[in-house]
């Protein structure tokens, strides 16, 4: 019990997937101008890669590995995730209405976040069971949630105090995350 | 000639990709520890930019538009498997030390950015000096902010000792944090040179707002 209780720790604080391993930059800087957007981006983040990890992992140890495969992980990984994502849309959109008019707008952005391919990749140079990668997953997407959230929040007050213009946009927004980074650091004593 | 020129040089300066157009952050924060990092990345990068770039140009007509997307991303990997082989057979240092942001260069927006945005509606010897050219923006971009914070951060430049012994490193610059903030101060500067150009013109800089990620096109993915 308390090893899963530290790696969620570990991937929602100490290793940060946005503050400590850089991954999900484009979504983390283009979605975090409002609260709202960014809780809708950062819950469908969760569920694609609750998703998309475990099929990947299956996909790596009962397909590619048996037929001595596996350099073709990248590419089957990336197409996986890319087809994936299309069926939940396809299949929110008919199944859970509510459901897709919150979150489907994120989902086509979710291919191209590194983030989901990164934790795919990373439990299996990890060499994570299914369990632990799904839970893994999990945790990392509410790293990534959290820290969206955060920087959101702070955004929204710095639209209304005023910035040197070369600063406005972007480059506040990632003197800022270096900022939070710094002080997610300060968890690395917890494990 | 000329507007081959015309292409491959924008992405020099006027368009260089992580501090003009916004592209390709992930890797710019994560492999810039030192400068030698940063150059072995931006030469995969060159390498499958180019290829990718010539082949969905070469295929561009063929290619049915509402799968244009899928078959990019399909590219995209095969080139970046064939630069991971390459990368496990002659420079396995680096291969390690880049870790995961090496099959990571498939969702790494410059490619997918590039080829939405010119490789499919251009001919291949432009798409070819647009590729090339943003590739070596980029790999210029990554070197000089790796060689900032090595030379800050551990006192060294690819490897070399700079300052002797007298040298305290300033630690932040080489951890997580140093990236954010270097990469950011760095898209400041960017940005005042740019409204200075402005104001030198007459024009007022507010109406040339920097591009935020909207220059990434992989988000624009399913939507039409």
């Amino acid at each position: 019990m308390m090893e899963y209780f530290l790696l969620l720790i570990s991937a929602v604080f100490v290793n940060n997937v946005v503050l400590a391993q850089y991954l999900g930059q484009c979504p983390y800087l283009g979605c975090s101008k409002e609260k709202g957007v960014s809780i809708g981006m950062g819950a469908a983040v969760i569920f694609v890669m609750i998703l998309a990890t475990p099929i990947t992992w299956l996909i790596q140890y009962k397909v590619l590995v048996p037929l001595g495969l596996d350099y073709l992980q990248t590419i089957m990984f990336i197409l996986v995730i890319a087809a994936l994502v299309q069926l939940v849309e396809m299949f929110l959109k008919k199944a859970v209405p509510p459901l897709y008019s919150s979150l489907g707008i994120f989902l086509p952005l979710i291919t191209t976040n590194c983030a989901v391919l990164g934790v795919a990749i990373v439990v299996q140079r990890e060499s994570f069971d299914l369990g632990t990668s799904t839970y893994y997953a999990f945790a990392t997407g509410l790293g990534f949630m959290l820290a969206l959230i955060l920087l959101a929040s702070i955004r929204e007050r710095l639209e209304i105090s005023r910035l040197p213009l070369s600063m406005k946009g972007v480059p506040a927004a990632l003197v800022l995350a270096g900022i939070m980074s710094m002080s997610f650091m300060a968890f690395a004593g917890m494990i | 000639m000329a507007s081959m020129w015309k292409e491959f040089s924008k992405g020099l300066w006027a368009e260089i990709p992580p501090f003009r157009l916004m592209l390709g952050l992930c890797p710019t924060l994560a492999v810039t520890k030192s400068a030698n990092n940063g150059l072995g990345m931006g030469l995969a990068v060159i390498f499958v930019l180019a290829l990718s770039n010539a082949v969905i140009s070469l295929i561009r007509n063929i290619i049915p538009k509402k799968v244009r997307i899928a078959c990019y991303i399909a590219i995209a990997a095969s080139l970046v498997v064939a630069v991971e082989l390459l990368m496990q057979a002659y420079t396995y240092p680096l291969y390690q030390q880049l870790g995961i942001f090496v099959p990571l260069i498939v969702v790494n927006c410059i490619i997918l950015g590039r080829a939405e945005a010119f490789a499919g509606k251009n001919p291949v010897h432009l798409s070819i000096a647009d590729g090339l050219g943003m590739g070596i923006g980029f790999t210029m971009s990554l070197t000089f902010l790796g060689a900032l914070r090595e030379v800050l951060g551990y006192g060294t430049l690819f490897g070399h000792g700079l300052f002797g012994p007298d040298f305290h490193p300033v630690h932040f610059m080489v951890e997580a944090p140093g990236a954010f903030v270097s990469l950011g101060l760095i898209l400041a500067g960017m940005n005042l040179l740019s409204i200075r150009k402005a104001l030198r013109r007459g024009e007022n800089p507010a109406d040339n707002p920097m591009p935020g990620c909207e220059s990434c096109r992989g988000c624009a993915m399913g939507r039409d």
